[in-house]
């Protein structure tokens, strides 16, 4: 599996009255091709803004976005054009994000007709073939949205993203205004999708249990930087970053044996507007202590589990870094 | 200190049925709805969308709007008092005095032109007859009460974050010390770190004050945090009653069982969800037997018509014909006693 798309110190600023938002700040990851990356976080951390920015909805702030190792981050617009065939986006809310003047077909067929790749004829053979693909009845081709109910209307929304054959998804928490028993339906769409046609997957949420259940790495963020980067089974068995703990352990559980322990946070997330320098966790952390002021470096604590916390190696009794470097 | 009233009966909702009626069509929301709730206890109420929870508990208290909301049958006993035969004055000292609701959007449920020491004193001034600088005063210990600084007495809702405007909303709710509180999706237009400060406040100030409690949800893992009794509903009926280790443990309705087996767990791993087939029934046009028949892996001939719910030993309820024999020896014990 080779790197489909990376991201190098990405920056996205947003300019308010009171300062510079920092969105998304000094985010660096990769996402192997056919896998999927979980991004989690509360509201306001900045996962939405930065699938949005990957996919250049977004302009970038600073920083680089590799898509197969190629520098994508500033494109004109024939270059990017021919990219955004490349990348696509499902949205939160299947109600807002289609546009209800229009049909279902000529919704999955406008990318196609824009991209004047395909004639008429092919055109409609791909509405029938995406419409399959998602499970929508075709003789729902000339039905409004309103008369679709939400599940119905979110494989819409997917039939979309897939009608130019894209390679790399951003899932802005696609199931989350769904009810639990279409979530389902959903999940497992996506993730047939993702078999079929070997999609990659940027998959925003902030429902832990589903990111678990879909994703193959897990990246935390918290005010526009990422804390932790791992695996995704293991940030469940050893998270390291004392952020991350907190999170799972608000999570109230089915299992009524096995309630989480939770981490009790002082206060709620600070402004994201021109924060000082150290640790963004600082002020709620359980553990702050000296050193939390300085700028947190994300270093890799174990074999393929990164964390941005200098105490991390104390907290969690593990041996001191070996001093190669 | 009041005395503990543990095991008196304090709700008692028996068949409620609820239409919304327009020119054109009737919406059954809530058909048959029967639970009680003991002083000190506190019951969930799942289900998902236009399963009929907030039509339940806007029933209770009477705030629905009629029309187009019709109160087809049923009874509503509060300590004593059916809610539907005393006067609207006397159903005000009620609402916000002894029963008070928490809604789900904490943005909406604040005046956003009025200071929140004010709208914490309103109810106080209005229920316990106190003047204003003694309205105040209880303001001011309800907010520290919630964990905010005083100082912040003077603010509006605005200058608050969204945690935070929901614990100005519960300390508006348990100002007049309720003996029972309707929480209504009170966690879910927040985050989980704030969801469980919130939730452990509920379950504190529950404790202390022995408040009844309904909350209405769609998380499973929230009734497991904060309920002792879980009722599941489905297109307006409770499908499933009982103490919550009897339906978490065993979930008997194939519906109870469906959501368990959708819901993407923490613990285990599974390559693939089960969902439930289909959606939930157009409520202008239910089935007449068993609700969930379309979608039911179980269904026979003997669900088209109405389906009672069956009793097991252990006081667990089931709407569903494959828990007949099992209930048989029950009902017939029952029918013995009587």
């Amino acid at each position: 599996m080779g790197v489909l798309i990376e991201t190098r110190h990405l920056k996205k600023y947003f300019a308010t009255a009171k300062g510079q938002l920092h969105a998304v700040d000094d985010v660096t990851f990769t996402i192997a091709e056919g896998s999927t990356m979980g991004v989690v976080g509360e509201s306001g951390c900045g996962k939405s803004t930065l699938g949005r920015t990957l996919i250049h909805l977004l302009e970038s702030t600073d920083g680089q976005i590799l898509y197969r190792g190629k520098d994508v981050t500033h494109l004109n617009r024939r270059e990017l054009a021919k990219l955004r065939h490349k990348m696509q986006i499902i949205f939160q809310d299947p109600n807002s994000s289609l546009d209800p003047r229009k049909t279902i077909e000529s919704t999955i067929r406008e990318p196609m007709k824009l991209s004047g790749r395909y004639s008429k004829d092919e055109i409609n053979d791909r509405v029938d073939e995406l419409m399959e693909l998602v499970g929508v009845d075709r003789r729902m081709r000339r039905a409004y949205p309103h008369e679709l109910d939400g599940g119905r209307r979110q494989r819409v929304g997917i039939a979309r993203a897939l009608a130019m054959s894209p390679e790399f998804i951003v899932c802005d928490e696609p199931v989350s205004a769904l009810d639990v028993s279409i979530q389902a339906q959903i999940l497992n769409l996506l993730q047939d999708l993702q078999e079929k046609r070997n999609l990659t997957y940027l998959f925003v949420t902030h429902d832990m249990s589903v990111v678990r259940h879909l994703a193959d790495n897990i990246c935390v963020m918290y005010l526009g930087q990422v804390v932790e980067i791992c695996p995704a089974k293991e940030i469940f068995k050893t998270p390291l970053h004392p952020y991350t703990k907190t999170l799972l352990s608000a999570i109230p559980s089915t299992d009524l044996k096995n309630q989480p322990k939770r981490i009790i946070t002082r206060g709620e997330i600070t402004s994201p507007i021109d924060p000082k320098p150290g640790c963004r966790f600082a002020s709620r952390c359980p553990y702050f202590s000296p050193g939390c002021e300085l700028p947190q470096q994300l270093s890799e604590v174990c074999p393929g589990h990164f964390t941005a916390c200098c105490k991390v190696r104390d907290l969690n009794a593990l041996p001191a870094a070996n001093v190669t470097a | 200190m009041e005395t503990k009233k543990e095991n008196k009966l304090l709700l008692s909702v028996r068949d409620l049925t609820v239409n919304y009626e327009t020119k054109d069509e009737t919406v059954h929301a809530v058909n048959g709805v029967s639970f009680d709730l003991n002083y000190g206890e506190s019951i969930g109420l799942v289900g998902e969308t236009g399963a009929g929870k907030t039509t339940i508990a806007r029933s209770i208290l009477r705030i629905l709007p009629t029309p187009p909301a019709k109160l087809v049958r049923g009874e509503v006993t509060f300590d004593g008092h059916n809610l539907y035969q005393i006067s609207e004055e006397e159903m005000r000292q009620i609402r916000g005095g002894r029963i008070s609701m928490v809604f789900q959007d904490p943005m909406t449920a604040l005046n956003p032109v009025k200071r929140v020491g004010w709208q914490i004193a309103e109810g106080i001034r209005y229920h316990e007859g106190l003047d204003q600088k003694q309205a105040d005063e209880k303001a001011v210990e309800m907010l520290k009460l919630v964990g905010i600084s005083p100082d912040r007495f003077r603010e509006y809702p605005h200058q608050f974050s969204g945690g935070m405007k929901q614990r100005v909303v519960l300390a508006i709710a348990l100002a007049c010390n309720p003996d029972l509180l309707i929480a209504d999706e009170p966690t879910s237009a927040l985050d989980v770190t704030i969801q469980a400060q919130v939730l452990e406040m509920i379950e504190d100030l529950q404790r202390h004050r022995n408040t009844a409690m309904i909350m209405i949800t769609h998380d499973f893992g929230v009734v497991a945090k904060s309920c002792n009794k879980v009722a599941v509903v489905y297109a307006g009926e409770i499908i499933e009653y009982g103490a919550i280790e009897q339906v978490f443990e065993r979930p008997m309705h194939p519906y109870t069982v469906g959501l368990f087996g959708a819901i993407p767990n923490l613990t285990t791993d599974v390559d693939r969800l089960t969902p439930i087939p289909g959606a939930p029934p157009d409520p202008t046009d239910l089935p007449g037997g068993c609700k969930f028949l379309p979608r039911c892996p179980h269904a026979t001939e003997q669900c088209k018509r109405p389906v009672p719910a069956y009793t097991m030993a252990d006081g667990h309820q089931c709407r569903c014909n494959l828990y007949a024999d099992e209930a048989k020896p029950v009902a017939a014990a029952q029918a013995a006693e009587t």
